[in-house]
């Protein structure tokens, strides 16, 4: 068994492919392609995935569960490599570390089951506590979310709020004193006024787990986490702490995010406009930037190759506006390739105007041939 | 019931006291859950009126009542709507089936919670247009195509979607494409239930420009049925906001998020989180009350930070308190009092 | 004991409230009363002239008598019961087979499943009622109602273990079922604990068409004179009325007896099944229970 590393989570290059057949010909959609990413041991962090719906979110939160498979890379929990556990005592050590939260408070539990019975399930297949005492842990996990047995015990889930049912299965999660809770969207099924309480929840938890909060909704991502991750179409495309990324986003997706989410305040309304993607399409570009047809900075390097994770201002990004690990302009209309300055202006434009990209192939000789001279 | 009140030139609609319950009765048990329990409020021409609540506020019944065709359960005990169809006040409950059906879609249309139920899933978008028109203007029948056509232009959708099959669509293009077949027709009066639930955050703003869009086009007046209110802040000219069936708040929308009267409004307001600000959010103590057994007196009291002996006793009524601001609250009598006194504590 | 308490307080509601139960749970109690007195019979099963033979329905004799001398009535008794008997004890065996075989192979998947689920076509597809003609044809005389009960259920697990393993395979992608996972149960924990609550109304409402089959075959494989005749059942009766010539002779209560008592028989149990499967289907359970309603 190799030592516990100095990672809790440890991401690399992790991929995930689903193919479907349609016939006779078959169609793979890469859900996760090549995501890096790593939790560390020595401090508990709230880190956000957050991104839209196909974004693969929550795809790598079931791959991190030891639900899904990856296709390629490696997944390594304290070391351990996830898709590797054999046999019932290397899944009860790692389950009893790393525990879900799922979306749905109604779906997490058997209807036909009293609401206890899971709590009594958890302490007794892990050894918590012996059947005399177990009252012990539950109470404690219950207490941690501000509940009691008594006020639960003999309830059918049909019996209860969603709000506390979410919170019961956050306390079940709890029970095993978890390194790392997953939680995929546990407030997205709540009704507002009982949101705040759930999430405040986590942002208290963290003094003794790790969470990995799979979010769609910007404005919770900004209060409850320490770090996000957006997700676009299987990339993770920024990575980074919350107040830079969401504050001062540097990707254009996050840019296009962060300026669609819609404000709770009449006085930021924003007469912005936003164009959605003319044509819906279902396969995935196969080469270069995924949110090239949609991004208000494309240029023509984006259409050919797909960029790097690049290191810039304490985070990362995917993106070839900062190749060279710079934040340099950052206004609409400019660039940072002196080279492409014009085009960006040019493409954007026909982008908006909608007469549609240019001839891909030719544009990148072209560019490819600026560099050189410049060179 | 008294004589139909004349509606004044700038009302399209107006619902007074409605008492909506479902009554069931089964073997052995018999339940009246009281969703819509004595609600009034009026819809002035050409705005944009948000209706907000939690779920079991009764918004979704309001609805249903506001089509005019409320199935049993469902059973409208009391109050009345009218509606102001070309200069006459109808009363909206006292139509036959057949008349509320030609009133639908073209004075009032209704844009559903999850499109897939209005688009048949087995035609192309064309021809789910094409069967809608031929039912409610078949005078359009030679040119169905062609204004199906120039419409979905003025709304910046692609021709290319009438040849899709509706699972062919992304959720954001399938609400869009419902939204305008409930409004190809030019409906005076809109109702929207829930439509930006479920879908992405930046489609949800494409939707919200789109409702925009095509009220200032056609100055219909839209009924935005929501429990996002950041959509009700981006969108809503007024908001009605609603708890356990019962009317708690209604004013314009900068005054009801800047200064909310009602405890319950105040506590929704100040627990939305919002992007750049991580201070402490607070969060409502309790949960919402079940309709069949609600709270005695104010349906809030048991959650509310401000609870008096009389809260628990006496229904407050929505009162006035300023011009296009009512509040349902004790504590904000007829002699209103500075809202900061009220500011919850965190 | 608690749970015998709530299942009479179960059938006194569901004999209020619906008719069907109340029709086919009458009929059923009826029957099974019947069948129950064939303990306090004064006659054994299988005496014979004990009675004055070919005599009529009439005060003495309630449903006659055949050409055997036995009591039409104390027989149809017997028959009630050793029918019942076997065809409850085939239930027993397919249904356990079935339910066991069903949710292991819909919950493990993958190549285990693949296999049984090859294993379960191949019973589907055997004919039946010819193999049982054949089978007992071979051990004629050795075929007494155990071995027959038993033959049946092995017979008849093919097509309920299809039905469990579809349920099992949407219930394994329930998210009840991570979380149970994610608790730490087992396997066949889950199976019983999760799942099996579920598979119930399906079982009870299947039974039937167990027992259908099961008294369908008996009485087909006895009219054909292939099972144990010196056992009184439903089939047996209608075989040896048939050998007595009954029907010609005008001797319509020796047939008649048995006739009416499996139409009976299947009618009371067809309306039962149906209306506990309405009642204990989860879905309108849940109905039932949830207070809340859409507002």
């Amino acid at each position: 068994m190799p030592p516990e590393s100095d990672a809790l989570l440890r991401i690399e290059n992790l991929t995930r492919v689903f193919s479907s057949r349609r016939g006779l010909s078959s169609h793979n959609v890469v859900a996760v392609d090549r995501a890096n990413l790593t939790l560390p041991a020595d401090q508990h962090e709230i880190l956000t995935i957050a991104g839209e719906s196909g974004s693969g979110k929550t795809t790598l939160a079931r791959m991190i569960l030891g639900l899904v498979q990856p296709s390629a890379g490696r997944l390594l929990f304290k070391g351990r490599n996830v898709g590797r556990l054999t046999g019932g005592a290397q899944r009860a050590w790692f389950r009893r570390q790393v525990q879900p939260v799922f979306q749905d408070p109604f779906a997490t539990f058997n209807p036909l089951r009293r609401i206890e019975s899971y709590l009594y399930e958890t302490v007794g297949n892990y050894g918590v506590a012996p059947r005399r005492t177990a009252d012990e842990p539950i109470e404690r996990a219950l207490g941690a979310v501000g509940l009691t047995l008594r006020e639960v015990k003999g309830r059918y889930p049909s019996e209860l709020s969603g709000g506390q049912l979410q919170r019961i299965s956050i306390a079940r999660a709890l029970i095993t004193d978890p390194s790392l809770l997953i939680a995929d969207e546990p407030v997205s099924m709540l009704d507002a006024s009982l949101r705040m309480s759930i999430v405040n929840l986590f942002r208290e938890l963290k003094a003794r787990q790790s969470v990995v909060y799979i979010n769609h909704d910007l404005a919770t991502a900004y209060y409850a986490s320490d770090r996000v991750a957006i997700m676009l179409r299987g990339w993770i495309v920024e990575l980074g702490p919350v107040h830079k990324v969401l504050g001062q986003p540097l990707h254009p997706y996050t840019q296009l995010l962060k300026k669609s989410v819609l404000e709770p305040d009449p006085r930021l309304k924003s007469s912005d406009r936003v164009s959605l993607a003319a044509a819906e399409d279902t396969t995935f570009l196969r080469i270069g930037c995924r949110f090239a047809d949609r991004c208000p900075r494309v240029m023509e390097i984006c259409r050919g190759v797909e960029p790097a994770d690049i290191a810039v201002d304490g985070r990362t990004v995917k993106c070839h506006l900062y190749a060279d690990g710079v934040v340099a302009d950052r206004t609409e209309r400019g660039s940072a390739h002196a080279v492409c300055g014009e085009r960006v202006a040019c493409l954007s434009e026909r982008v908006e105007r909608g007469v549609g990209p240019p001839d891909g192939d030719r544009d990148i000789q072209r560019i490819q041939q600026a560099e050189l001279s410049d060179a | 019931m008294s004589a139909p009140p004349t509606l004044p030139a700038v009302d399209v609609a107006e619902v007074r006291n409605l008492r909506a319950y479902y009554l069931t009765s089964t073997s052995n048990v018999q339940r009246t859950v009281r969703a819509v329990d004595d609600i009034s409020l009026q819809i002035h021409e050409g705005e944009v009126y948000g209706i907000a609540g939690e779920s079991g506020c009764g918004k979704s019944t309001l609805l249903k009542v506001l089509l005019g065709m409320p199935t049993p359960p469902l059973t409208v005990i009391g109050g009345s709507v009218h509606y102001r169809v070309d200069g006459r006040d109808v009363d909206l409950l006292a139509l036959s089936d057949a008349e509320v059906r030609a009133m639908r879609w073209q004075m009032v249309s209704y844009i559903p919670q999850g499109s897939m139920h209005v688009l048949n899933p087995v035609s192309k978008i064309r021809n789910t247009f094409r069967d809608f028109i031929a039912a409610h203007k078949p005078d359009w029948s030679a040119q169905t195509d062609e204004h199906v056509r120039d419409y979905l232009d003025e709304l910046g959708l692609p021709e290319t979607v009438l040849d899709a099959y509706p699972h062919q669509l992304s959720g954001g293009m399938r609400q869009r494409v419902t939204i305008a077949l409930a409004t190809i027709l030019s409906p005076r009066l809109v109702l929207a239930d829930e439509p930006t639930t479920a879908l992405d955050v930046v489609v949800q703003r494409g939707v919200i420009q789109l409702l925009e869009d095509i009220r200032k086009r056609m100055g219909s007046t839209l009924v935005l049925v929501t429990h996002d209110m950041g959509v009700h802040a981006n969108l809503a000219h007024r908001v009605l906001v609603l708890y356990a069936g019962q009317v708690v708040e209604e004013a314009d929308t900068a005054t009801l998020f800047e200064q909310p009267l009602h405890p319950y409004t105040q506590y929704l307001i100040k627990s939305l989180p919002r992007l750049d600000e991580a201070s402490e959010r607070v969060s409502i103590p309790g949960r919402p009350p079940a309709l069949d057994n609600p709270p005695s007196g104010c349906r809030f009291h048991p959650r509310c930070p401000y609870v008096m002996e009389v809260c628990k006793t006496l229904v407050p009524r929505p009162e006035e308190i300023t011009p296009g601001h009512r509040v349902a609250c004790h504590l904000v009598g007829p002699t209103p009092i500075s809202t900061e006194a009220y500011a919850p504590r965190v | 004991m608690p749970q015998l308490r709530t299942t009479l307080g179960v059938a006194r509601d569901l004999f209020r409230s619906d008719t069907a139960f109340r029709t086919g749970g009458s009929i059923l109690f009826i029957l099974l009363v019947i069948g129950a007195l064939s303990f306090v019979a004064p006659y054994g099963p299988s005496d014979r002239r004990v009675v004055p033979i070919d005599k009529p329905p009439s005060l003495q004799f309630v449903f006659g008598t055949t050409s055997l001398g036995q009591d039409v009535f104390w027989l149809t008794t017997y028959a009630i019961r050793n029918s019942l008997v076997i065809a409850g004890l085939a239930v027993i065996i397919s249904r356990s087979i079935a339910v066991v075989l069903g949710s292991f192979s819909g919950y493990v998947g993958g190549a285990v499943d693949r296999v049984l689920s090859s294993f379960t076509d191949s019973f589907i597809v055997i004919p039946r009622l010819p193999l049982l003609i054949l089978i007992s044809f071979m051990i004629r005389g050795k075929l007494d109602m155990f071995g027959l009960a038993v033959l049946l259920g092995l017979l008849d697990w093919a097509w309920p273990s299809k039905r469990y393993r579809s349920q099992v395979l949407t219930l394994r992608e329930e998210e009840f079922t991570q979380t149970a996972i994610f608790a730490g149960m087992g396997t066949l924990k889950i199976i019983l604990r999760e799942h099996l609550p579920f598979l119930i109304p399906f079982l009870l409402a299947d039974a039937v068409s167990g027992f259908l089959f099961a008294i369908g075959m008996e009485v087909t494989l006895s009219v054909l004179g292939l099972s144990d005749l010196n056992s009184p059942t439903i089939g047996t009766m209608i075989y040896w009325a048939g050998y007595y010539q009954a029907l010609l002779a005008r001797r319509f209560w020796w047939l008649g007896a048995p006739i009416v008592t499996s139409v009976l028989l299947v009618v009371g149990m067809y309306l039962v099944s149906i209306s506990l499967g309405r009642y204990l289907d989860p879905r309108t359970r849940l109905k039932s229970l949830v207070a809340r309603s859409a507002a």
